[in-house]
């Protein structure tokens, strides 16, 4: 046995330690678990009193949609989609790092992951959350909701499966589910943990009833870990279709601007763009809040901002491909919608998008500045803005100037858009300061799992085991 | 560490399932069966501001349904005729009836009698009378037998689906046109021939796409 032979083993898997400070596998469910059963702090409930107020803006907005009608947007003709979906592709985005970070990542062994992935995946799903909190309010009259579903009725009224709109509602409902499922199922060791940790009756009861009667043994973790793989297996396509989806939305229309066969392609990396963005902001607040800094490392951190580099160079390379297409294909149209995007009405949100998107991620090429935390938590809210941004410029200057210039308009929004933009930031932090709060952040068990003493190697010689 | 659940607990997730998906289906089931125009509108006989009775003028008298519904074949309403229809025959006959008290004071006063409306489509469906008469659907097929009703009654739940089933499939709903304002029609044994025929020479192909009747 040699501290060197598990270094040599280790830096075959990675040149740097995963975690740092050497912890053991105490000390992480300690420091994971004491989160969640500390005494709330006043920092908390400031921040949690503050956006639960947000959240209330979001009800009361809604209340009075509700009542008075998508009129009280600053929708109209020709403008027929305002921010309710700006929002709506802005949120669904948002949640494919998660579903990256946790699926994908796993599939290929990127054990770096461990330490994010419970925070991603928490993140996934209560945006996919805010984002369809959109969808369930724009239709105008939210009474005749059942509309949507596959329920018999009087009308003979069915889902129109030739519609990208269904297309969508599937989609984002399968990524709702297969996110909650994935989350959940690596939530069940974890929730365990902390039932077993647990002191008061109550609180037992009920980590016991979510923990669904896990008890750690080897033929229960034989099953978790074959179900977490065939459920990453599921989530992996998932990446890539969800957005394809919400970009046929679009795309089979026939908008120049929207008609485009690029748009799949192009808002999958935009989503993973912005929820790469997304994850590193809160990862930085949180890591920054409950002393995480040895489990979330500058390592991960650096990984994040590579992701960020290449997505936001596919985003930029999608633009001017846009542009290029546009003047190959010699369609006036065409041409039109996009000289008009750049330098129309809307030139100052066409640049926004452009500094914040391709701009800013570019100063990721230095090493020095990918690892410095200031530089890269005012990086990824500006790319956070830049993609809103990247969604108003696509949906509402294709719309402002249509084929029919009498119908020309210039969007824009009224407090309601605006309430209920800030409102639906609000439930996001909210549900996510109770997760915080309630539920463990980082994925304990796997995390143990990549530590050097979950080696089935660690502590024997590496001939001797070979011997034997 | 003691157990915190009984053995029996393992069940708990199935039970639950269990009882999500009755209850679901019945949720569905029961506003499919009790939420249906099928259930709430048939039937509907709402009191008229006059005893007026279709079986007597309809049925017993014979009067053709255009003598009072004058603009059902060149307008989307059938219209509903004003208090002149009416007292072209009672300022003669029935002078004396009570019954007709308010027709008499509607044509003083010059007053429009309130009718209740008892076939209302919603306001978002687009129905046009003319253009289903003048291709031979009967006025029986969506009114009922009106002959036999001394008030209106509500006869068909004029649903989306019902309305479809004959858009889709239009050969019942044909009549040679003489016979479209006639009551308790009797369809010949040559039907289908005559059906086809029609739907071929007028060339009736019935929309059943949604801008067909939501414009």
């Amino acid at each position: 046995m040699s501290s060197k032979n598990i270094e040599t083993d280790a830096s075959l898997d990675y040149q740097v330690p995963l975690i740092r400070g050497n912890p053991t596998f105490a000390s992480i469910t300690e420091s994971v678990s004491k989160v969640t059963e500390a005494k709330t702090t006043k920092e908390w409930f400031v921040l949690f009193g503050f956006f639960s107020s947000l959240t209330m803006i979001m009800i009361g907005s809604i209340g009075y949609l509700i009542w008075e009608g998508t009129g009280i947007w600053g929708l109209n003709n020709p403008v027929g989609w305002g921010w309710a979906i700006v929002n709506f592709v802005f949120w669904v985005g948002i949640g494919h790092a998660g579903t990256l970070i946790s699926a994908v990542l796993f599939l290929f062994h990127q054990k770096w992951r461990t330490s994010i992935n419970r925070f991603a995946e928490a993140m996934t799903i209560f945006a996919v959350i805010c984002a369809l909190v959109f969808p369930g309010i724009h239709v105008g009259r939210i009474w005749a909701v059942y509309y949507f579903f596959p329920i018999p009725n009087q009308m003979d009224m069915w889902p129109n499966f030739r519609s990208p709109l269904l297309w969508d509602f599937f989609a984002v409902g399968t990524y709702f589910t297969v996110s909650f499922m994935f989350w959940y199922t690596g939530l069940i060791p974890d929730l365990a943990t902390l039932r077993d940790r647990a002191t008061n009756k109550i609180r037992k009861l009920i980590l016991g009833v979510a923990a669904l009667g896990w008890r750690g043994g080897n033929k229960q973790w034989k099953h978790y870990e074959l179900a977490y793989l065939l459920l990453a297996g599921l989530s992996t396509p998932l990446v890539l279709s969800v957005h394809s989806v919400v970009s046929t939305d679009f795309a089979t229309s026939v908008i120049p601007g929207w008609h485009t066969t690029i748009f799949p392609p192009y808002f999958v990396a935009g989503a993973i763009f912005s929820g790469f963005a997304m994850v590193m902001t809160l990862a930085i607040i949180a890591r920054k809040i409950y002393n995480l800094e040895h489990i979330i490392t500058i390592t991960h951190l650096e990984n994040m901002n590579k992701v960020i580099l290449l997505t936001g160079m596919m985003v930029g390379y999608s633009y001017s491909m846009e542009f290029f297409i546009a003047w190959y294909s010699g369609n006036p149209y065409e041409s039109f919608a996009f000289v008009n995007r750049a330098f129309g009405q809307y030139a100052w949100a066409y640049w926004i998008m452009v500094s914040c998107n391709v701009i800013v991620p570019q100063i990721f090429w230095f090493r020095k500045l990918r690892r410095s935390i200031p530089v890269m938590f005012v990086a990824s809210i500006f790319v956070n803005i830049g993609m809103w941004f990247e969604r108003f410029v696509i949906i509402v200057t294709t719309l402002a100037k249509d084929f029919l210039p009498s119908a020309w308009d210039y969007f824009s929004p009224t407090i309601w858009d605006v309430s209920l933009m800030i409102g639906v930031f609000g439930l996001f932090f909210t549900l996510f300061l109770l997760f915080i709060k309630h539920l463990p952040m980082v994925a304990m068990a796997e995390l143990k799992g990549v530590l050097p003493q979950a080696d089935p190697h660690f502590g024997h010689d590496g001939h001797e085991g070979e011997s034997k | 560490m003691s157990q915190l659940f009984k053995k029996s607990a393992n069940l708990w997730p199935i039970y639950l399932i269990i009882t999500l998906i009755v209850l679901s289906s019945g949720l569905v089931g029961f506003f499919w069966y009790y939420g249906s125009p099928e259930y709430t509108d048939v039937g509907y006989r709402p009191k008229q501001p006059v005893e007026y009775s279709h079986k007597l003028h309809a049925g017993d008298l014979g009067i053709d349904c255009r003598y009072c519904h004058t603009a059902v074949e060149v307008s989307a309403r059938a219209s509903v005729p004003p208090t002149e229809t009416c007292m072209n025959c009672h300022s003669l006959i029935g002078t004396d009836n009570p019954k007709l008290d308010p027709v008499r004071e509607s044509w003083a006063s010059g007053e429009s009698i309130e009718w209740v409306r008892v076939h209302d489509l919603p306001d978002y469906a687009f129905f046009n009378h003319s253009a289903h008469v003048n291709v031979g659907v009967g006025c029986e097929s969506c009114h009922g037998n009106v002959a036999t009703m001394d008030k209106i009654e509500q006869k068909k739940p004029l649903s989306m689906s019902w309305c479809l089933s004959c858009h889709r499939a239009p050969e019942d709903g044909l009549r040679p046109l003489d016979q479209v304002t006639k009551m308790n029609w009797k369809m010949p044994e040559n039907h289908t021939e005559f059906a086809q025929q029609v739907i071929k020479d007028k060339n009736i192909t019935p929309p059943t796409d949604c801008s067909g009747c939501h414009r």
